[in-house]
């Protein structure tokens, strides 16, 4: 259950954005997205999700990918403010929704909740939210929706260190557990280091390096692609550790 | 909460149905309406003058309060409503260009009014589509294009009042003024029908249109076809509206104030919200009936008057006092 991008490109108008990416995705493992603003990631991420066209090819187990084996969590959304938590939740599953919520729904729903640790908002209206709570909600969406296939767009762009703590954590383990692709984008190279699988740093809408968090987070890669001087330290269980220290070439 | 609302419906239509003109006990207009026996004149004026009257006020009030509440969630617009896009104003030019210039179709003269009021809200419906959707059918679009069309309608119907004679103009005003006393047991199934109609084609699309309030993009990844669902959602409201207004004229303020209340009430699950819409708009607009009888003695107000006037103040009330950000 593979996804196989081939020569994926997209344009806005007469701009080309992504110019030919060719990427996989494996079961069970998650694909860290990095790269500087307007490189391309949340293009990338919108054009798996099916809401961009695109030119090239992108395989799910032999055939074309199909918008209802994503969950997908967009960077920015709309948060009405007259909906509950567990009204926004419940929709990942709107394909399989009647009138009556049935107990597996309802009961898959809470479950994710609890997992993400905002069961206790579920009747809260999403206009009372901080935004990191909001996060979390539409994280918790793309988890309900049982995808094969899971993309998130800075899931953790909004949390206090602790959050995302446990919100890598979630879906690094929902990623194995479920064996689903998992294609996550994040500004924080640390995160990206620690929580993916594989990584792979974008540079003005082309593939700069993807391969293991070690063989591609390093100082060269980050100098290139981010314009920035950075020492690769190891901790002492093992995991690198970027540490920057001052912008070098302008990118 | 929904027991609550069915029983102040009842209580409205009782009150609807027991004031008028002629001043009759409320308990004997209860015991007509219950069909137990009573003076023949008290069953003749609430069986054919004041019930269909009452009740109209509920159906109609129920497909502006439902209509509305449609319109605001496909267009994400908490100002959306059948009346501020022009969808009114088309009933009401399609209306008067019948009763100024005799302009319809070919059917007979006392259908002549209602059907092109039902054919020019559709067309203000498809025009709003159109225009709106010409490029692609954003919700910004098609607000946009509704407030143009509702310029357009209005300027054409204020040109047909200035070659009116004087007894088409006074129709054209009281037709625009909004007013349920010509209101019939026959017009009044037809109103029903169209509400009962509209119940499938929600039970379907309810929770697509929730989708919808996490906008366009959000609704489509979720597997919602936006562009389809906004158009069978435009075909209800031109259906609803259009079948109101041809019977009751243009009556404002409902459509917009019931989906604010019912939002305020229990939020925007659409599950939820829409039928609150219907109830609560269905009740606005018998309380109307009873205050158009009542305030004026002897006489019966235009009941759009009487919803603004009294309608505006307590919905500005209702916005000023709730803490919450809603919209």
């Amino acid at each position: 259950m593979t996804i196989e991008i081939n020569a994926l490109q997209v344009r806005y108008g007469a701009r080309t954005v992504l110019h030919g990416l060719t990427l996989s995705l494996r079961p069970g493992r998650v694909l860290g997205v990095v790269g500087p603003n307007g490189s391309g990631k949340s293009t990338l991420v919108k054009a798996l999700a099916g809401q961009l066209l695109y030119a090239g090819t992108v395989q799910f187990d032999g055939s074309a990918l199909r918008p209802k084996s994503v969950g997908y969590m967009p960077q920015d959304v709309q948060a009405p403010a007259a909906l509950t938590v567990l009204d926004v939740a419940l929709l990942g599953r709107i394909g399989r929704l009647r009138l009556k919520v049935s107990a597996q729904d309802l009961d898959a729903v809470q479950q994710v909740l609890q997992q993400l640790g905002v069961a206790d908002l579920a009747g809260r209206y999403l206009g009372e939210l901080s935004g990191g709570q909001r996060q979390l909600v539409f994280l918790a969406q793309a988890l309900v929706s049982e995808p094969k296939v899971l993309l998130l767009d800075e899931p953790i762009s909004a949390l206090d260190i602790r959050h995302q703590l446990e919100v890598l954590h979630v879906v690094q383990a929902t990623t194995l557990a479920r064996g689903l692709c998992t294609l996550m984008v994040l500004h924080d190279l640390n995160a990206a280091a620690r929580f993916a699988d594989e990584v792979a740093i974008l540079h003005e809408g082309r593939l700069l390096a993807c391969g293991l968090p070690e063989q591609v987070l390093t100082a060269a890669y980050v100098a290139q692609a981010f314009g920035v001087e950075a020492e690769a330290l190891r901790c002492q269980d093992g995991t690198g550790v970027l540490v920057p220290r001052r912008p070098s070439v302008p990118v | 909460m929904l027991l609550a609302a069915l029983a102040a419906l009842m209580v409205a239509v009782l009150l609807d149905a027991a004031t008028g003109p002629a001043r009759l006990p409320l308990g004997a207009v209860a015991r007509a309406v219950l069909g137990q026996l009573v003076d023949d004149s008290v069953q003749a004026i609430v069986w054919s003058i004041r019930l269909p009257v009452a009740l109209m006020a509920l159906a109609v009030g129920a497909a502006l309060g439902l209509s509305g509440a449609i319109m605001q969630t496909i267009l994400n617009n908490p100002l959306a409503s059948s009346y501020t896009l022009g969808i009114s104003a088309g009933a009401g030019f399609g209306a008067s260009l019948v009763i100024v210039l005799g302009a319809s179709l070919p059917v007979p003269e006392a259908y002549a009014i209602p059907l092109n009021a039902v054919l020019f809200s559709g067309l203000a419906c498809a025009g709003v589509y159109l225009i709106g959707g010409a490029r692609a059918a954003t919700a910004e679009g098609l607000v946009l294009a509704g407030i143009a069309l509702l310029f357009l309608f209005q300027a054409l119907t204020s040109l047909l009042q200035m070659v009116a004679s004087p007894e088409s103009l006074q129709q054209v005003v009281f037709w625009l003024f909004g007013s349920l006393q010509k209101s019939t047991w026959s017009k009044l199934w037809i109103m029903a029908a169209v509400l009962g109609l509209s119940v499938p084609f929600l039970l379907r699309d309810v929770w697509a249109l929730t989708a919808l309030k996490l906008g366009d993009a959000r609704a489509a990844a979720l597997g919602v076809p936006v562009r389809a669902l906004r158009l069978r959602a435009f075909v209800l409201i031109s259906v609803l509206t259009g079948v109101a207004v041809a019977f009751v004229g243009t009556i404002g303020f409902v459509g917009l104030v019931a989906p604010h209340l019912a939002r305020m009430a229990i939020g925007e699950d659409q599950r939820g919200f829409l039928p609150a819409s219907a109830l609560l708009g269905a009740l606005l607009l018998s309380l109307a009936s009873v205050a158009s009888k009542t305030l004026s003695p002897g006489a019966i107000l235009p009941i759009g008057i009487v919803t603004s006037l009294i309608g505006v103040p307590v919905f500005i009330w209702m916005v000023l006092r709730t803490r919450r950000s809603y919209w």
